[in-house]
């Protein structure tokens, strides 16, 4: 520190780019351990894995047979089996109607996330945009043929189920963690009672329950789809965690704030939406974006009761005997998927951070 | 006399075993200026902030403009939109422009139009002699510009009462002098009754109508600036006064 603040030389001299590696890379004995370590990690790895994904790789091959021959990967088989990956079980002539849902539903999502549009608007957009995805999927006018959510898989059911999850999650939340804040003992209680015990069962026993247990409780001939079921399972899962990152933020809220809303004459309802939720959510957006990212790959939970969510059509995919054996290329490939929409939204949260800082706390 | 505008009859209020307001009576008349002080902890803050129910009295009745504060919540906030207050620290709010912070309360509580309740936010914020800074963030100013606008935030819901807990002390002292200029340019302009905690005396002599002195949660002494400067009754204001003005 005081060596530094001594000798600080003018910015210019130190940026050549020797200086940048030896500054960065080579600063100190444990540095330099550690450069040369990573160096010769990437060096040992890098090589057989570009020469197996792409060098060696065969993308065209049209038997599995003359894939292996390749020695590399094979990534035909991608070609082969990437629409009973993408969109399960769905009538094979009908998958265009996933793909557009798939579509509009992304495009909502990227739509929410621009700040110009956060107003009523979305909420029109939301209501729009589902009715057309339901419409897509089940079908059943428009001449659309109708197709059972039971045969609904792939990419659009883990998008359909986290969306969702996550949508209605937050507002869920956010009402469990201020009532968990609440003067009100009743409601206090119920929402401490709530969150514990959401809290204490893994997810996959929520999904098994919901999937096996709520029809015994349910009365003779009433049903709730089994699909919509472990949407709702997802829900109160992840509504329990929110409500739990939501109450950190409210936390870190100083008194003063409620005091000037409260000074002011603002209600309950105007000083939690203006004043207090805006600070609060702000604060735990790094938290919250990985709540959002657990729950998404969460999802993948939903196999046990029987629905094939991407991971699950995966699988089926690999079971076809023509194809055996090509799990690595099929796992890279929805991994790769599960990588790019986690990382956006990790990328996107970083963003809003920047974005949303206005107080340079004095 | 003049009707009184906020009355207290014998508030008492307690922290648990902590007795902090004991048997307080006080009649403010409209208009009225009145300048707090005593000791720290003797209870100035908890007894303005009765006044607009941040703290609750336990027994006794708070009167303000005819209105008596119970645990109904239309009074409360009928009494809260009567009453402005300005804080040691602000409380502005940072996630909102100046001009925001300005128009939140008169958007919603007294439900205006947003392009009138930006006018009025403008011609408070040209009275704390703030305008230029409408657009920014209140992280953005100093202390002293902060604490205008929070001055111009209460203004802007057109109050009937005004109190201020030590408006001034948290701030840079050469930050003081600008936040009680506009202070006392409110007291001047009469019209508006006042509550402020505050150590600053010269405030008082020159605005003041009654100096309230208050220790271990009682209203020990009032009177006048003059007489309560010049001719103090009781000790205990005696020692206040000769430790503040050495
Ligand atoms: N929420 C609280 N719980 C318990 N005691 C409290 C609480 N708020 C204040 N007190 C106590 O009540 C007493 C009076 O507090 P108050 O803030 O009214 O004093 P004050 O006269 O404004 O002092 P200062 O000049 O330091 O601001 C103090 O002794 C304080 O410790
Ligand atoms: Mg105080």
């Amino acid at each position: 520190m005081t060596t530094a603040s001594e000798s600080l030389p003018p910015p210019t001299a130190s940026t050549g780019p020797i200086a940048w590696v030896k500054e960065r890379l080579f600063s100190s004995p444990l540095n330099t351990i550690l450069t040369v370590l990573s160096v010769w990690i990437v060096l040992m790895s890098l090589p057989p894995f570009i020469e197996w994904a792409l060098i060696k790789a065969s993308f065209t091959a049209s038997t599995s047979q003359e894939c292996r021959a390749s020695g590399g990967a094979c990534w035909a088989f991608i070609g082969q089996k990437y629409r009973l990956m993408l969109f399960g079980l769905y009538p094979y002539d009908e998958q265009w109607r996933p793909l557009i849902a798939a579509i509009v539903m992304i495009a909502m999502i990227i739509v929410s996330t621009v700040q110009r549009f956060w107003n009523i608007s979305l909420l029109f957009i939301w209501v729009g945009g589902l009715a057309v995805v339901a419409i897509l999927m089940w079908g059943g006018i428009f001449g659309l043929r109708y197709v059972e959510d039971t045969q609904w898989g792939g990419l659009p059911l883990t998008l359909i189920l986290s969306t969702f999850g996550i949508a209605l999650a937050f507002p869920f939340g956010i009402l469990l963690a201020l009532g968990r804040r609440s003067k009100m003992p009743a409601i206090k209680t119920l929402c401490v009672l709530y969150i514990e015990l959401i809290r204490g069962v893994p997810l996959i026993s929520m999904l098994f329950m919901s999937s096996v247990m709520l029809p015994l409780f349910l009365p003779e001939g009433f049903s709730i789809d089994k699909l919509l079921r472990a949407q709702i399972a997802i829900i109160m899962f992840a509504a329990a965690y929110l409500a739990e990152v939501v109450r950190g933020g409210l936390q870190a809220i100083p008194k003063g704030q409620y005091e000037g809303a409260d000074s002011l004459g603002l209600s309950y309802g105007q000083k939690m939406s203006f004043i207090i939720l805006p600070q609060a959510l702000k604060i735990v957006i790094p938290p919250l974006c990985s709540l959002f990212i657990a729950v998404f790959k969460d999802t993948s939970l939903v196999v046990i009761i029987g629905i094939y969510d991407l991971m699950q059509s995966t699988k089926v995919a690999l079971t076809d005997p023509a194809w055996r054996g090509f799990s690595i290329e099929a796992y890279v490939f929805v991994s790769a998927i599960y990588f790019i929409f986690c990382y956006g939204m990790s990328k996107y949260s970083q963003n809003l951070e920047v974005r949303l800082a206005t107080g340079h706390k004095r | 006399m003049a009707e009184s505008i906020i009355e207290l009859q014998s508030v008492n209020k307690w922290y648990g075993e902590f007795h902090v307001l004991r048997n307080i009576n006080l009649n403010v008349r409209k208009g009225e200026r009145i300048v707090i002080c005593g000791p720290s902890g003797s209870g100035k803050s908890t007894m303005i902030r009765c006044i607009n129910r941040l703290e609750e009295h336990q027994k006794g009745h708070i009167l303000v403009d005819g209105t008596e504060l119970t645990n109904d919540l239309k009074n409360i906030d009928a009494i809260r939109r009567e009453v402005g207050m300005v804080f040691q620290h602000f409380n502005l709010f940072p996630h909102l422009t100046v001009l925001e912070n300005l128009t939140l309360g008169p958007i919603w509580v007294l439900k205006k139009p947003k392009a009138e309740a930006e006018e009025t936010a403008m011609k408070y914020l040209n009275r704390v002699r703030i305008p230029e800074q409408a657009n920014k963030y209140p992280g953005q100013l100093s202390g002293g510009q902060q604490q205008r606008v929070a001055i111009a935030r209460s203004l802007c819901m057109n109050p009937k009462i005004m109190l201020f807990d030590e408006p001034t002390s948290a701030l840079d002292p050469e930050m003081v002098k600008e936040v009680l200029d506009v202070m006392i340019g409110l007291a001047q302009e009469g019209g508006m009754t006042m509550l402020c905690v505050t150590h600053e005396m010269g405030f008082a002599r020159k605005v003041a109508d009654r100096v309230i002195f208050m220790d271990r949660g009682e209203i020990i002494e009032q009177n006048t600036p003059e007489e309560f400067f010049s001719n103090p009754q009781n000790e205990r204001t005696q020692l206040f006064l000769s430790q503040i003005l050495h």
